[in-house]
C-alpha cells in the first residue's frame, strides 16, 4: 500500500516540477544531491520543501524542452532521472526496511505475546494442577484478564517510537511516512482490535473450551476424589453433587464387590472351618471307633480269663466242700457273674453302637422268658420283696423274636427295679397292645368263639379251655388275633389221650387254623413296676443316657454303672419299639418298652421236632402254655446261700441226665420227652417255691432225688387244681389260687403223688413211662445221650473229649464233614459239635446235607454233594432212624475260632442251631449241653 | 527229703507256670487243661501239648514252604493252616501264639508277604518258646510225679 502512493506522487511531481526549477537545477540538484547526502534535518526543512515544490514543476517543463534541444540537457535529465529513481529505490528500500522492522517488531510483540500467553496459560495448569480446582478457577480467569491489557500498552509505545526516527529523512517522505505512519498506526489499531478481538475470541475459546476444560478436570477430579474418597471422604462430599454421583456409582460398585469379596471370604472360611470340623470329627470318630474296638477287645481280654476264674470256680463248687466254702465260693461266683455281665453289657454297648449287634429271629415263649427272668431274679434276691408276672392271655403262647436281648432287657429292668426297690414288689405284665402305626380289626374275636366251640368239642379239657377264653373275655374286652393260639394250644392236650398220629394230626388242625393270620406282628408292650424309690422328675431326662445314674449318691448306694438301662433302650430300639418310662419319687417306677414281634406262622410248626415237643408240651403243661400269673415269694435271707448253691450245683447236673434219659425215648413218643421237658420246666418253675418250701418239709434242700417227684407231683397237682377248679375269673385270683395250690400240694406231696400219677396215667398210656422215669433218677450209663464231635484238630479233639468226659459225656469223634454225615446216618445223636473249617468238607455243609435229611428223610443231597454211596449205606437208614424224615432235628453245634457276628450268621444260616466260639471251655460247653441236651 | 523236694518241684512248676502266664504265654484254656488231667488220664496235658507240636511243626513247615514259593504263595491255604493253628493254641491256651497267628491271618488276607514273613518269624520264636518252657514244665512235673511216687495230684 504504502509502494502505491509513492508512485502515484512521483508522476504529479514531474509534471509540475521540472520546467520551473530548469535555470538553478545544477545547483539545487547538487544541493539535493548534498541534502541527500545529509538525511537528517529539522522542522525548517520542511517549509523550505513546500516552496520548492511550485519551482520544481515548471523546471521540470522547460527541462524536458531543454532535453529535446540538447545532448547536455537530456544527458542531465537522464542523471537526474537517473538520481530521481534511485532516491526512490532509496526511500523505497528504507521503506521496506522500516516495515520490516515493524514487522518484525510486531511478530516479536506477538511472539512475546503468545510466550506471555503460554506462560500465563502454564501458569493457571499449574495452579490449577496445584492447587484444589475449584477455587482455582476463578483467579485464573482473574489472570487471563491482566495479561492482554498490559501487552497493549507496549505495543503502542513502540509505535511512536518508529515514527519518530521516520520522520527525520526527508520531509517529503516524512510526510508520507507520517501519513503512512497513521495508516500503519491505524492499521495497527486495527491489528490490535483484531488482536484484541483474537483475544476475545480466544477468551471466548477459552469460554467455550472452559467447559470441557471443567469436565475434564471434574474427570481429573473424580479421580482424585476417589482418592480422596479413600482418604478423606467428607471434604469432597461436601462440595459437588455429580461427584457425589460418581463416587456413589464407584462406590455401590466396589461395596458389591467388597461384599461379594466378604461373603467369599466368609464362606471359604465357613468351608474351612467346616473342613476342619468335618476332619476333627473324621478324627474323633476313628478314634472312637478305634476306641470302643480296643473296648471291645479289652472287654473281651478281660471276659476270657475271669470266664475262667468263674468257671474254676464253679468246677470248684461241684467237688466236695463244706458248708462254709460253698458260701464263699457262691460269693465268688456271684461277684464273678456281676462282673461278666458288666464286662458283657460294655460289649453290648459297644456291638449296638457300633452297628455290629445282629438281632435274631428266634421262636420263644413270653411267658416261660417272664417266667425264667422272674424266677432268676428270684433266686439271686436278697431281699424281702414279692416278684410278680401277669401275662394277659391274649398275649401269644409262641412269638418270634430275638429272645436272648428281650431276655437282656427285661433282665435288666427287672434286676434295677429290684435294686431300688426295698419293700414292697417289683413285677412284670405282658399284654398285647395294637400296633402303634396301625390299629388292627377285630375280626380275629369271632373266630376265637369259632375255636372255642371246637375245643368244647373235644375231651374233658374243654373246661379249661372255655375258663381260659371265658377269663380273656373277662379280662379284657378286645383282643388281637393273638386268642387264637390259647386254645389252639388246647388242642394237643385234648387229643392226648389218642395215638401219637392222632396228635399229629392234631398239629396239623393247628396249621389249618395258622393260614388265617399269615405271619403277622403282634406289640406286646411289657410293663416292669416297683414300688422302689422312684426316679425324681429332673432325672428323667438323662435317664437312658450312658454312665448316667440318677445321682452319685444313688451311684454311691445302687453301685452299678449306669450301662443298664442305655443298653436296654437302644437294644428295644433296634428292635423296633420304644422304652418309657413312669415314675414318682418314693413310690415306685414304671418301665415300659413295647415291641413289636412276628407271631409264628405255620410252616414254623411243620416238621420241627422241637416244635413237635413244644406243642406236646402243651399238653402236659397246658398251665404253663397259658399261664399267666407268676409270683415269686420272698424268702428269709437265711435259706439264700442254701437254695442258691442247691439250684446252681445240682440242678445243673442232675437235671440234664435225668433228663437225657428221655431222649432215646423221644423218638418214638414225641409226646414223652416233652413231657420230660415239661416236667424239667415246672421243676425250675417251681424251684424256688420249693426251696422255700423245703424248710417246713423233713428233707434237706442239699438232697434232690426225690424231689424231682416232689415238684412233678406239685405240678399234676397243680394241673388237677387246675381241672378241677377252672373257675378262674381273673389273672390276680388265678394267682392266689395257684399260689395256694402249690403249696398246699407241697405239703400233701408224698400222699398225693400216687393220685397224680394216677390220673396221669388215666389221661395218656406213654406217659406212665415218663412219670415213672422221671421220679426216680435214670442210670447214667444206659441213658446218656449221644453226643457228635467233628473236630479235625487233634489238640482240640482231645481238650474237649477230656471236658466231656469230666461233664459226664463220652462223645464220638468224627475229624470232618463226610465222616459227620456217616456217623449221623448211623447213629442218633442228641448233639453234634460241628468244626467250621475242616478239610474235605467244612461243618457249614455237613449241617447243610444233615439238614436237608431231615426235611426230605432222604440223603439224595448227600449223595449230590459227592459222598460215596458205599458210606451211605442205605440200608441203615431205613433201619436206623425211622423213615420218618420229621423224627427230629438234631442239635447241631459250631464250633469256631471266629467268634465274630458275621461267623456266627453264616452258621445260623446254614442251619446250625448255635455256636461256640473257640477255646471251648468247660462253661461253654456246660451250657451248651443244658441247652440243648432236652431241657 | 522226699516231700521237701516235691514241694520245691511243685513251686517250681507254679513259679514257672505264674511267668508264663505274666508274659502272656500261657492263658487260663491251660489250666483248663490241667484241670482236665485226673486219674484216669495222669498225663492228658502232656500229651495234648505233645499232639499240638507235632501238629504245629507240621503247620509251621508247610507255611514256611508256602511263603518260601516266591510268587506264588498261596494264602488261602496259609489262612486254613493258620486257622487251625489259632485253633490248636487256642484250645491248649498258647495265647501268645495265638495271637501271633491272628496278626499272620491278618498278613496273609492282605496278601501282604512282608507281613506274613515277619509274622512267620515271630511265630516260629513264640513256638519255640513256648515248646521249650513247655518241656521246661513238663519235666519239672515229671521229676515232681517221680518223687511224689505214684500220685498224681490234680491241680486244684
Amino acid at each position: 500500500m504504502v509502494s502505491e502512493m509513492e508512485s502515484g506522487h512521483i508522476e504529479e511531481m514531474d509534471i509540475e516540477v521540472l520546467p520551473s526549477m530548469w535555470p538553478d537545477d545544477v545547483g539545487t540538484d547538487a544541493g539535493k544531491q548534498f541534502n541527500v547526502e545529509k538525511p537528517k534535518g529539522d522542522q525548517d526543512m520542511l517549509e523550505e520543501v513546500t516552496i520548492i515544490d511550485d519551482a520544481t514543476i515548471v523546471d521540470f517543463k522547460r527541462l524536458l524542452e531543454l532535453t529535446n534541444y540538447t545532448e547536455t540537457g537530456s544527458s542531465q535529465l537522464a542523471y537526474l532521472v537517473k538520481h530521481w529513481e534511485y532516491k526512490q529505490a532509496n526511500a523505497v528500500r528504507l521503506l521496506r526496511e522500516e516495515l520490516d522492522i515493524l514487522s518484525k517488531q510486531r511478530e516479536e510483540v506477538e511472539l512475546k505475546k503468545l510466550e506471555i500467553l503460554e506462560e500465563h496459560r502454564f501458569e493457571e495448569e499449574r495452579y490449577g494442577g496445584d492447587k484444589r480446582p475449584i477455587s482455582i478457577l476463578d483467579e485464573v480467569y482473574d489472570l487471563w484478564q491482566d495479561v492482554p491489557r498490559r501487552k497493549n500498552d507496549v505495543i503502542v509505545q513502540n509505535k511512536r517510537v518508529e515514527i519518530d526516527a521516520e520522520y527525520d529523512t526527508v520531509v517529503y517522505w516524512k510526510q508520507r511516512a507520517m501519513h503512512l505512519e497513521k495508516l500503519l498506526e491505524a492499521s495497527t489499531q486495527r491489528e490490535q482490535i483484531l488482536i484484541e478481538k483474537l483475544q476475545e475470541s480466544i477468551k471466548d475459546l477459552e469460554r467455550q473450551s472452559s467447559p470441557v476444560e471443567e469436565l475434564s478436570q471434574i474427570l481429573k477430579r473424580a479421580d482424585n476424589f476417589l482418592h480422596f474418597v479413600l482418604q478423606n471422604a467428607p471434604v469432597v462430599i461436601g462440595h459437588q453433587t455429580i461427584g457425589i454421583n460418581y463416587m456413589g456409582m464407584d462406590v455401590t460398585d466396589q461395596v458389591r464387590k467388597r461384599e461379594r469379596m466378604a461373603k467369599l471370604r466368609e464362606e471359604i472360611a465357613v468351608q474351612k472351618a467346616k473342613e476342619t470340623e468335618l476332619n476333627k470329627t473324621i478324627h474323633i470318630t476313628e478314634e472312637t471307633m478305634r476306641a470302643k474296638q480296643m473296648l471291645a477287645t479289652m472287654s473281651h481280654e478281660i471276659r476270657s480269663p475271669l470266664s475262667g476264674v468263674v468257671s474254676m470256680a464253679e468246677i470248684l463248687s461241684t467237688t466236695k466242700v463244706d458248708q462254709e466254702q460253698r458260701q464263699l465260693l457262691d460269693c465268688m461266683l456271684s461277684s464273678g457273674d456281676l462282673v461278666l455281665q458288666l464286662i458283657n453289657d460294655i460289649l453290648d454297648l459297644s456291638k449296638v453302637e457300633s452297628g455290629v449287634m445282629k438281632l435274631e429271629a428266634t421262636k420263644f415263649r413270653p411267658r416261660q422268658v417272664v417266667k425264667h427272668v422272674l424266677q432268676t431274679a428270684a433266686a439271686s434276691l436278697q431281699k424281702i420283696l414279692t416278684l410278680e408276672g401277669h401275662v394277659a392271655d391274649d398275649v401269644p403262647v409262641e412269638v418270634i423274636g430275638d429272645v436272648l436281648r428281650i431276655r437282656q432287657i427285661l433282665t435288666n429292668l427287672i434286676s434295677n427295679a429290684i435294686k431300688f426297690t426295698h419293700e414292697g414288689k417289683v413285677g412284670v405284665n405282658l399284654y398285647v397292645v395294637p400296633d402303634p402305626s396301625s390299629v388292627k380289626g377285630e375280626g380275629c374275636h369271632q373266630k376265637l368263639t369259632a375255636d372255642e366251640s371246637t375245643c368244647s368239642a373235644n375231651g374233658r379239657k374243654e373246661e379249661k379251655c372255655l375258663s381260659t377264653s371265658r377269663t380273656i373275655g373277662d379280662w379284657k374286652g378286645t383282643h388281637g388275633q393273638r386268642h387264637i393260639e390259647g386254645p389252639c394250644q388246647n388242642h394237643p392236650s385234648c387229643d392226648e389221650p389218642r395215638t401219637p398220629h392222632k396228635s399229629k394230626v392234631s398239629v396239623d388242625g393247628d396249621n389249618e387254623e395258622q393260614p388265617h393270620s399269615p405271619e403277622t406282628k403282634v406289640w406286646i408292650r411289657c410293663d416292669v413296676y416297683d414300688t422302689g424309690i422312684g426316679i425324681p422328675e429332673t432325672a428323667l431326662p438323662t435317664l437312658f443316657k450312658k454312665y448316667m445314674q440318677v445321682s452319685a449318691d444313688h451311684a454311691r448306694k445302687y453301685g452299678g454303672t449306669g450301662l443298664g438301662l442305655a443298653i436296654c433302650k437302644q437294644l428295644v430300639e433296634l428292635m423296633g419299639g420304644h422304652l418309657t418310662v413312669s415314675s414318682q419319687e418314693h413310690c415306685g417306677s414304671t418301665f415300659t418298652f413295647v415291641l413289636p414281634y412276628k407271631v409264628s406262622t405255620a410252616s414254623d410248626h411243620s416238621d420241627d421236632p422241637d416244635e413237635l415237643s413244644d406243642m406236646a408240651d402243651h399238653n402236659a403243661a397246658t398251665d404253663e402254655a397259658t399261664e399267666r400269673f407268676f409270683q415269686f415269694q420272698p424268702r428269709t435271707l437265711g435259706s439264700l446261700f442254701s437254695s442258691n448253691g442247691s439250684s446252681r450245683t445240682n440242678m445243673g447236673y442232675t437235671r440234664s441226665h435225668k433228663l437225657n434219659g428221655f431222649s432215646d425215648n423221644s423218638y418214638s413218643f414225641p409226646s414223652n420227652s416233652v413231657r420230660s421237658k415239661e416236667t424239667a420246666s415246672v421243676e425250675e418253675a417251681c424251684s424256688v417255691v420249693d426251696d422255700a418250701e423245703t424248710l417246713c418239709q423233713p428233707e434237706s434242700s442239699s438232697s434232690h432225688s426225690p424231689d424231682p417227684a416232689n415238684r412233678d407231683t406239685v405240678c399234676r397237682g397243680k394241673q388237677c387244681q387246675d381241672d378241677t377248679s377252672s373257675q378262674f375269673q381273673n389273672p390276680i385270683i388265678d394267682s392266689t389260687h395257684h399260689k395256694e395250690t402249690s403249696r398246699e400240694v407241697a405239703v400233701v406231696a408224698k400222699t398225693r403223688e400216687p393220685q397224680g400219677t394216677c390220673q396221669r396215667q388215666e389221661k395218656s398210656d406213654a406217659s406212665s413211662q415218663c412219670i415213672s422215669s422221671s421220679s426216680t433218677e435214670v442210670p447214667k450209663s444206659t441213658l446218656k445221650p449221644k453226643i457228635l464231635l467233628v473236630e479235625d484238630n487233634k489238640t482240640i479233639v482231645m481238650v474237649t473229649q477230656s471236658m466231656m468226659k469230666l461233664l459226664g459225656h463220652s462223645i464220638d469223634v468224627v475229624n470232618n464233614g463226610v465222616e459227620a454225615v456217616c456217623a449221623v446216618q448211623h447213629h442218633n445223636y442228641d448233639l453234634i459239635l460241628m468244626d467250621v473249617c475242616m478239610p474235605v468238607m467244612d461243618g457249614l455243609q455237613a449241617t447243610r446235607l444233615i439238614r436237608s435229611f431231615e426235611e426230605t428223610g432222604n440223603w439224595d443231597a448227600a449223595v449230590k454233594a459227592g459222598i460215596d454211596q458205599a458210606l451211605l449205606s442205605l440200608d441203615s437208614l431205613q433201619n436206623g432212624l425211622g423213615s420218618t424224615p420229621s423224627a427230629m432235628r438234631r442239635p447241631i453245634i459250631a464250633m469256631t475260632a471266629n467268634a465274630l457276628a458275621e461267623s456266627a450268621d453264616e452258621c445260623l444260616a446254614n442251619g446250625m442251631d448255635s455256636f461256640v466260639s473257640k477255646p471251648v471251655t468247660l462253661q461253654k460247653l456246660k451250657e451248651c449241653l443244658a441247652k440243648y441236651l432236652p431241657s | 527229703m522226699l516231700g521237701l523236694g516235691m514241694d520245691r518241684l511243685r513251686a517250681d512248676m507254679n513259679r514257672l507256670l505264674a511267668l508264663l502266664f505274666h508274659q502272656g504265654v500261657l492263658d487260663e484254656q491251660f489250666l483248663q487243661l490241667q484241670q482236665l488231667q485226673d486219674e484216669s488220664s495222669p498225663n492228658f496235658v502232656s500229651e495234648v501239648v505233645n499232639i499240638y507240636f507235632h501238629e504245629s511243626e507240621k503247620l509251621l513247615k508247610n507255611l514256611r514252604a508256602l511263603l518260601v514259593e516266591r510268587e506264588f504263595s498261596d494264602y488261602k491255604k496259609m489262612g486254613i493252616h493258620l486257622n487251625q493253628f489259632m485253633g490248636s493254641s487256642s484250645s491248649i491256651g498258647a495265647k501268645r501264639v495265638r495271637n501271633v497267628c491272628v496278626a499272620f491271618r491278618a498278613a496273609s488276607e492282605q496278601n501282604n508277604r512282608a507281613g506274613c514273613l515277619r509274622a512267620l518269624e515271630l511265630l516260629e520264636h513264640e513256638y519255640c518258646y513256648l515248646k521249650n518252657k513247655l518241656h521246661e514244665l513238663f519235666q519239672i512235673e515229671q521229676q515232681r510225679v517221680l518223687a511224689a511216687g505214684v500220685r498224681y495230684p490234680m491241680h486244684n
